[in-house]
């Protein structure tokens, strides 16, 4: 797929959040919408995926994933972003984005595998446990002889719970080096900037020298860059080392009134701030809203 | 009443490297990782004969605990070791989420759980495990109370599908059940028949039943012996069959008494069929540095504590 049509399906996947949020009145639009190009970069031209559709249209989800990439959200509350994602690419009906949050839905504030959500691995939202379940499936994978890549993103807030730091060093030491590992890295908390919070000062040199290959996507809001940025990391697997990649993006990207601040980190929209949303993501009409 | 002897004694931890050996030969898709207790695990065998199916993941369990939920996809089964402190208290979040939540074949299999640890003393001892792993929806919870009996767990273990909370414990203590038997999660063992009290016991509380029923018999009181393994699923229609016939209780095992085997048996009872019980486990306090036997003495976890509370339960029955 080009990069055209990606940004073209990041602006729909954007609509849909926004929509998702103020529905339920809940839920978290700030770094949903951060993390967007990112998403749609991922599971609609970088990750190697099982395509087979079962019987219902759908893409037949194998929680075993043998012979496909994996793609772990360790940030489970950006779960907005994620569901949009998968629905869009062919997990489950873009109808069912209208539950979100709702009683007897699939989809869970937070993702679970407990209502059994085609393309989803494992509960995440309690923060700092993804990176290690990564791990595992990627170790999984070096014993069954599975070539493929495990994918895992964090946000930086997270980077304050120390399980993070057991799994970083732990990743160098078994020289998992079919992972890619992406912070999120746009600033924000609950609380505040995070250099205010809880300043978690040079990520970069952290990760070096815990042993990672680290590197850098300057605009992760720019298709291109996070599109040329992901093929890099690709190639930098399979020599020894775990890749880290340092995304910068803006919370809220793509609606300008949530963007630069942690306000939006936790907050929906009311009926007039999704209107005005909504006008500044126009797609050309050939996806359409759920 | 059923003779129980023995020839040897041996650490049940020894029966769950045992019955590791036993799986690295026999199933392939079995993992172990240990966070940094190989020698205290008993796992020397497994990682000698399949060290590529060994991950150390050093002074780390909530990495473990994650790195193990990640194991399960491309379907390994994974046997998480450590302490039963740094196996349950200290990683109950990433358990809750990561495993259980999430529906991850993860079998936790913890050592030197309980007061016998010994001399290490309270910061190790943990009391409070059964409570917090009966409480965690999807988590089956077993605690054997043999070499033989930790090791056919083992093997059961590897072979049900979901998580689980395999615990047991340092001392070497008789060896009475019998070497490969069949074990059956959720399926009590009925030790000895008896008709005037029922003993329910679980862990190495089994053989201090065992002594104590030996002593009520030699006082003309017959007692039956129910072995609860597997804390959950609870047996509950063996534990009300025998109630039911002997209408008094008492519950041993090396927890708390708060949210234990004990209660776990009371709930049952509660809703089913009212009769006295009396509890012999740990009275709401943490342990201390001893030997076992000073410690199961001093908090009132030996035979000594069943024959009274048995002989309390039966005068509560008029």
């Amino acid at each position: 797929m080009q990069n055209q049509e990606l940004r073209e399906i990041a602006v729909q996947v954007r609509r849909d959040i926004v929509r998702m949020v103020h529905a339920c009145q809940s839920g978290h639009p700030g770094g949903s919408l951060g993390c967007t190009d990112l998403f749609v970069a991922l599971y609609f031209q970088q990750m190697k995926l099982n395509n087979r559709k079962g019987k219902d249209g759908y893409i037949s989800f194998n929680m075993d994933g043998k012979g496909e990439d994996l793609f772990f959200l360790s940030n489970g509350h950006i779960s907005p972003v994620f569901y949009s994602t998968l629905a869009r690419r062919g997990y489950f009906d873009v109808k069912e984005l209208a539950t979100f949050r709702k009683i007897d839905s699939r989809l869970q504030g937070h993702p679970t595998t407990h209502e059994h959500l085609p393309g989803i691995r494992v509960a995440s939202g309690s923060l700092g446990q993804g990176l290690s379940v990564a791990i595992g499936a990627a170790l999984a994978k070096r014993l069954n002889g599975d070539k493929n890549l495990v994918y895992c993103l964090m946000g930086d807030g997270e980077q304050q719970e120390g399980q993070v730091w057991e799994a970083a060093q732990a990743a160098p030491h078994h020289q998992v080096d079919n992972l890619i590992a992406i912070i999120d890295l746009n600033g924000q908390q609950i609380d505040g900037p995070t250099a205010k919070v809880m300043n978690n000062r040079d990520l970069k040199a952290k990760y070096k020298a815990f042993g990672w290959n680290v590197m850098e996507i300057k605009d992760g809001n720019n298709m291109d860059e996070v599109v040329a940025g992901l093929r890099k990391a690709k190639r930098l697997t399979g020599k020894g080392q775990p890749i880290m990649i340092l995304l910068k993006t803006e919370m809220g990207a793509g609606v300008d009134f949530m963007m630069g601040s942690h306000k939006w980190h936790g907050v929906a929209p009311n009926d007039e701030q999704l209107e005005a949303a909504l006008k500044q993501l126009v797609t050309s009409g050939t996806i359409g809203d759920y | 009443m059923t003779k129980y002897t023995f020839t040897e004694k041996k650490d049940t931890r020894s029966g769950f490297g045992a019955g590791m050996t036993e799986l690295g030969r026999t199933n392939p898709n079995v993992v172990t990782l240990c966070a940094d207790l190989v020698g205290s695990l008993k796992i020397d065998t497994f990682i000698k004969e399949n060290p590529e199916r060994f991950i150390q993941c050093g002074i780390a369990e909530a990495n473990m605990i994650g790195v193990a939920a990640g194991l399960t996809i491309g379907g390994k089964i994974p046997f998480a070791t450590t302490f039963a402190n740094f196996g349950s208290s200290r990683v109950y979040d990433q358990i809750r989420q990561s495993v259980a939540y999430s529906d991850k074949n993860v079998k936790i299999a913890v050592s030197h759980a309980g007061l016998t640890l010994g001399e290490d003393g309270a910061t190790h001892q943990i009391l409070e495990d059964l409570a917090m792993m009966r409480a965690m929806p999807n988590m089956t919870v077993i605690n054997p109370c043999d070499f033989n009996q930790t090791k056919a767990a083992t093997i059961a273990a590897a072979n049900w599908k979901g998580p689980i909370y395999l615990r047991f414990g340092r001392p070497v203590v008789p060896v009475f059940t019998a070497p490969d038997q069949k074990f059956e999660i959720g399926k009590a063992w009925m030790v000895n028949e008896g008709k005037d009290v029922s003993i329910i016991a679980t862990g190495h509380l089994v053989w201090e039943a065992i002594q104590a029923a030996e002593i009520l018999e030699a006082q003309g009181i017959s007692a039956e012996i129910v072995n609860i393994h597997t804390i959950k699923p609870l047996d509950e229609k063996a534990i009300l069959m025998s109630v039911r016939k002997t209408k008094c209780v008492v519950t041993c095992e090396e927890h708390q008494a708060n949210g234990g085997l004990g209660d776990a048996v009371a709930q049952t009872l509660v809703k089913n069929f009212l009769a006295p019980q009396e509890y012999v486990a740990v009275n709401d306090s943490f342990g201390e540095s001893g030997t076992p036997a000073q410690l199961m003495e001093k908090y009132g976890l030996s035979a000594k504590n069943i024959v009274d509370k048995a002989l309390k339960a039966i005068q509560r029955k008029q």
